[in-house]
Parts: C-alpha cells; sequence; structure tokens
C-alpha cells in the first residue's frame, strides 16, 4: 500500500529522467551510418576542434566555480549575524536568479559591452584604451557568475549562520582570534556545505551554453561542449552524434562530483550534526 | 596544578539601543571566591558574564583583574575559562581536542598537552573517553568536557553562564556537587549565573541578585536567605506570602510590630522600618506551623481553598477572613474547605518597607 505513494514520483522520474538518458546513450552507440558502436564517442574525442570544446569548457567553468564560491563564502561570513539593510541587500544579489540567463546576458552586454556604461566610466576615469569585456572568455565569465553566485550564497548563507553562534564565543575566550576561530571553528563546521555548493555550481557552469552564445565567443573561445552538442544536434542533424558528446559532458560533471564529494567524505564534520535550522 | 588565582574588580554599564540592560552594576570578586549572579531571565546577569568574557562591549565602565585593566582586551586575552548553557562543544572534534582547543592555541608541547588533557579528563571522570565525539556524549558528560575544556587552560578567572539549566533534575544535582568539588580543590575564582536559588545558595560564597540590571542585594547566601533586604529578593528568594501591614510599633531590639486587618504581626526588620507607615511581611510557606489556637499574636486563621500533594508534604491555598491568599506548607494532609489556625515565629516573619512598584 505505502509502495503506491512512491509511484507518482517513480513514473515522473522515469520519463523525465531515466528514459531519456537511456534513450541519448542508446541514440549515442548507433551512429548515423549504421550498426552498434564507439565510433560517435572516437570521433568525438579525435577530433581536436571537438575535443577541445572539454578543455575550453573545463576553463571556464573550473576558475569560475572557485571564484563564485569562495566570494559567497566571505560575503554569506560577514553576513552571518545580519547586517544594515539585508533585506535590500539580500534582494539585489537574489534578483539575477528571477531575471533568467538572456536578460542577464543582455544586461551584461549592455553595461560591459564596448560602448557601455563601463568601459564609458573608465574613458572618464582616464583609462585610454578600455579592455574587451564582452563576446569572449571574460564575458561569459562574468555572466556565469551573475547567475550563479545568489544561489551559492543564498546557501552558504543557511549554512554559516546555522552554526551555534556559541561556538564561535566559546573559541574566542579559549585564546582564538578571528582567524583561528574560522580555520579551526567554522570553516571545519561549514566545509562539508561548501563542498555541496561548489558540486552545485559546478555542474551548472559545465552545462554553460545560453551565455557562451549570448556573451561569449561561440565560433572560437568559448565554444562549449554545450555548443558542441547543439550545433551536432541542429546544424548536422546527427543526433546520435550529439547524444554522445552530451553523454561526453555528462560523465565530466558526474566526475566532478565524484571528486567533490570522495573529498567532502574525508571532511571531519560530514555526517556531524552541527548546522541549524538556518539564519535565525 | 598551580592554582589562579584572580580577584575581578568591575563597574559596567550596557544598553542595547535605549534599552538599559545593566546599569552600573558594580562588584569586587575575590580570589578564590565563587560568587553567583541571581536573578530572573532578563535582569542582565548573562550580560554581565558576556562583557566579563570580552564577548559584548560595555557602554560604560571598567574591569580590572588583579591590577590590571581588562576591559578593552579582545576576549582571547583575558585568559578566562567559560562554560555555556549549551556547552558549545565542537561538535567536528573528539573529546581529546575540544579539551586541548585551549592549550594548542597556546602553542604547549605536545607532551605537555596530552598530559594535562589527560589529568583533566581524570578529574571530570571522563577518562576512556578522549575518542568520542560530543554527540555520542550524554547531556551530563558533555557538560564535563565543557568544565574540563575551560580548566584546562588554567583559567584565572571561571564564568559559567546556567550551566546546569540544560540537565535533568537528578543529573542537575550530581553537577552541582560536582562543580562545588572541583571550585574546592582547585581554588578557583569563579562567577556563576543562574536563575536557580538552589543551585546559588549551594554553592556560592556570595550572592548577588540581580534586578533590572541593578543588583538588589549581595550578601552571603544565609543573608539572601534569611535576611532579604526588599520585597524583590523575599518574593525571589521564597518568601511566597507578602501581606501588607502597618507597622505599629519598632522595638530597639529590631523587632517589628506590625497589624493588618483582623491580625497582629511581629516580626523582624531587615532595613529602617518607620512607625505608622505601610509595609509588607514576608513569611515562607514552610514557615507556618499548624495550631490549636484560634486567635493571637501571629496566628493566622482561614478556610483550607486548594491543596496540593507534594510527596513529604500539603501545599496549601488559605483564604483569610481579610480575603488575602497565604500559602502554607504542612505536614498532615488538611481537606479543602476547612478551617485551619497556622502559626509563624515572630524570627520568621521579615517585615519589609513596601515599594512603590508592585513586586512582579
Amino acid at each position: 500500500m505505502k509502495a503506491l505513494f512512491v509511484l507518482p514520483s517513480v513514473i515522473y522520474l522515469l520519463i523525465m529522467f531515466v528514459y531519456p538518458f537511456g534513450y541519448g546513450i542508446f541514440a549515442s552507440l548507433h551512429p548515423k551510418s549504421g550498426g552498434f558502436s564507439v565510433a560517435n564517442y572516437a570521433a568525438f574525442l579525435l577530433d581536436p576542434w571537438q575535443a577541445r570544446t572539454l578543455w575550453v569548457t573545463a576553463s571556464i567553468a573550473v576558475p569560475i566555480t572557485v571564484l563564485t564560491v569562495l566570494l559567497a563564502v566571505v560575503v554569506a561570513y560577514t553576513m552571518r549575524r545580519g547586517i544594515r539593510f539585508e533585506r535590500a541587500v539580500t534582494t539585489a544579489l537574489v534578483l539575477p536568479i528571477a531575471l533568467g540567463t538572456v536578460l542577464v546576458a543582455e544586461g551584461i552586454n549592455g553595461f560591459y559591452g564596448p560602448k557601455g556604461w563601463f568601459n564609458q566610466l573608465l574613458l572618464v576615469a582616464g583609462v585610454a584604451e578600455p579592455s574587451r569585456l564582452t563576446h569572449n572568455y571574460t564575458g561569459v565569465m562574468i555572466a556565469l557568475f551573475v547567475q550563479h553566485f545568489p544561489f551559492c550564497f543564498l546557501m552558504l548563507l543557511g549554512y554559516i549562520s546555522g552554526v551555534d553562534p556559541t561556538l564561535e564565543q566559546s573559541a574566542r575566550v579559549l585564546g582564538a582570534r578571528p582567524w583561528a576561530v574560522f580555520r579551526r571553528v567554522l570553516w571545519p563546521l561549514i566545509a562539508p556545505g561548501v563542498a555541496v555548493a561548489f558540486a552545485l555550481v559546478f555542474v551548472m557552469n559545465f552545462g554553460v551554453f545560453p551565455s557562451a552564445v549570448l556573451v561569449g565567443q561561440p565560433a572560437g573561445a568559448t565554444r562549449t561542449v554545450a555548443i558542441a552538442a547543439y550545433q551536432a544536434a541542429f546544424e548536422h542533424y546527427d543526433m546520435p552524434m550529439a547524444s554522445a558528446i552530451a553523454v561526453v559532458m555528462g560523465g565530466c560533471q558526474l566526475a566532478g562530483l565524484a571528486v567533490i564529494l570522495f573529498l567532502r567524505q574525508r571532511m571531519p564534520a560530514t555526517g556531524v550534526a552541527t548546522v541549524g535550522a538556518g539564519k535565525r | 596544578m598551580a592554582a589562579a588565582v584572580g580577584s575581578l574588580r568591575f563597574r559596567l554599564t550596557k544598553r542595547f539601543g535605549t534599552k538599559t540592560v545593566l546599569d552600573d552594576f558594580a562588584l569586587e570578586v575575590r580570589g578564590r571566591e565563587l560568587i553567583t549572579l541571581l536573578g530572573p531571565s532578563g535582569c542582565g546577569k548573562s550580560t554581565a558574564l558576556n562583557l566579563l568574557a570580552g564577548l559584548l562591549e560595555p557602554t560604560a565602565g571598567e574591569i580590572w583583574l588583579d591590577e590590571t585593566r581588562i576591559d578593552a582586551l579582545p576576549p582571547e586575552r583575558r585568559g578566562f575559562g567559560m562554560v555555556f548553557q549549551n556547552y558549545a562543544l565542537f561538535p567536528h572534534l573528539t573529546v581529546r581536542d575540544n579539551v586541548a582547543f585551549g592549550l594548542e592555541l597556546r602553542r604547549r608541547p605536545r607532551a605537555e598537552i596530552g598530559e594535562r588533557v589527560g589529568r583533566m579528563l581524570d578529574l571530570v571522570q571522563l577518562g576512556g573517553f578522549e575518542s568520542r565525539f560530543p554527540s555520542q556524549l550524554s547531556g551530563g558528560q558533555q557538560q564535563r568536557v565543557a568544565i574540563a575544556r575551560a580548566l584546562v587552560i588554567e583559567p584565572r578567572v571561571l564564568l559559567l553562564d546556567e550551566p546546569l539549566s540544560n540537565l535533568d533534575a537528578k543529573l542537575r544535582l550530581e553537577m552541582r556537587a560536582e562543580i562545588k568539588r572541583l571550585h574546592a580543590d582547585l581554588g578557583l575564582t569563579a562567577i556563576y549565573v543562574t536563575h536557580d536559588q538552589a543551585e546559588a545558595l549551594s554553592l556560592s560564597d556570595r550572592v548577588v541578585v540581580l534586578r533590572d540590571g541593578r543588583a538588589m542585594q549581595t550578601g552571603t547566601p544565609a543573608d539572601i536567605h534569611d535576611r532579604p533586604g526588599n520585597l524583590f529578593v523575599a518574593d525571589f528568594m521564597g518568601y511566597r506570602n507578602l501581606l501588607p501591614v502597618t507597622v505599629t510599633a519598632v522595638e530597639p531590639d529590631g523587632r517589628v510590630l506590625a497589624e493588618a486587618a483582623g491580625l497582629t504581626l511581629h516580626g523582624r526588620a531587615t532595613g529602617p522600618l518607620a512607625v505608622g507607615r505601610s509595609a509588607v511581611a514576608a513569611v515562607r510557606p514552610e514557615d507556618l506551623v499548624a495550631t490549636d489556637e484560634p486567635a493571637g499574636v501571629n496566628i493566622l486563621r482561614g478556610c483550607v481553598r486548594l491543596t496540593e500533594y507534594l510527596g513529604r508534604e500539603h501545599d496549601l491555598e488559605v483564604a483569610l477572613a481579610s480575603g488575602l491568599i497565604l500559602r502554607a506548607r504542612v505536614a498532615t494532609p488538611v481537606g479543602v474547605g476547612a478551617t485551619v489556625s497556622l502559626r509563624v515565629a515572630p524570627e520568621r516573619v521579615v517585615m519589609l518597607a513596601a515599594e512603590d512598584s508592585a513586586p512582579p
């Protein structure tokens, strides 16, 4: 009887996840040329122009994930006991989530573009040759940061403000300076949470598509795996090839997750009930 | 262990916005003394402790430890030990690492840390628990770790913030005795915050009763218990019967005669009282004794309205003829509706000046 209640979610998972995923793998193993082979994978990984997308994606996803998580930790840490105008600040930080990728990308083009406000300001400030910030690697980095920072920040604020403040106080009284409190008490306690945030932001960044097209240079510097898959599917109409690329991309994301979760398992505070219900 | 003696003098004011939590609260704690800050929640006792620890900044005032002014020092440089109500153990560290925390920050050699941690855990009877995590310990064991962690650094002053209030009744009595033993053995200067009068009486060398950020009375446990200086302290220390009376005579030996509707009470004063002024006669329920005499000096007669069985005794709610309600504690059961006479010894009646504001 109880099993029946699980049924809707099982059906949902089967239809929305297991079937498409299985179909993708199945399709990727049946190349257009016919038969059953790993030819698509070989073609993708052996073609330097295609295989390069993996390196391009990683070189975007890894640094911007590190940067996003690092900044989110710093900001959430400073805000852990509340600040002035907190609601306004949090709203401003969270707004990009509500606006959607395309609008944010347009905004970035407008603000950081060659004739955008940012460069105009630099000109006024006397910078003769402002650097190019959009339609290249930097543009994608900015877009991904704007999109994923709020999410990461909110998640970490929950973790950090959930740590019992008397732990910090007792560490102080026992002789720890603020930095030692962070390193010896707060960091070990939030590290498992930071790992989860890192994993999620990494996966989102690795799948970057709209930003790479809209504020990047989709034919060159920011030709990510997702763009390669898109081109295979909708420019060359080679679904099996597109599926193979998508599977490789998924494999990379899973590998990243595996590494992060492995490291998380080895953290001293993993599995320890340290974090309360969240902010106040 | 080298006993750490610190005498502490302070005078502190703390305001949060317009609210004054601590109003020029001054105290001198002698070396090796255990002093309790006692009061209801919101009286400022925990704020005082946090100010002493350096976790809050005073609005005004100063703190002197022996001959050094320390109120500008951050908490980590005061060398105090602190035990928190919720223990505040580091959940990611073992018992050993929790206790070693303060010594590691002081960069003591490894061998010394191991030896001191071991000795301290033996002292709080937790030998053998070194590798456990806090979540694997009972509440009482966690509190022992918290005490060991605070004591191992040989603090100049130990601060305890309601350390027993999260424990169940039986464990609370055990830990109370344990804290008393540790204090006696180690000769510590300690400041203990609690709202529990029994804890304050049993542990302290001196007690400070706080109300709204001011000291209402400072004295030995016996002083506070037997000679409350004002209505608030009397009420807080269990004088549940506060009878409004008018003073008729004050005798040279301190005896006070007073009257109320149909009552004549003899008692003793703990402060100045003037003849003809209104006062309050404070009487503990357990000091009322059933008697056969129907009337007389210090005899109160009324009708039992409610009884509560307490095991060894019975709590009575008695309505006097004047309408006043009296609470008494008697050894033998009495039925509801019965008329009883109760007598109280004159030395058990504390005559206090009436306050303009009613007691809380």
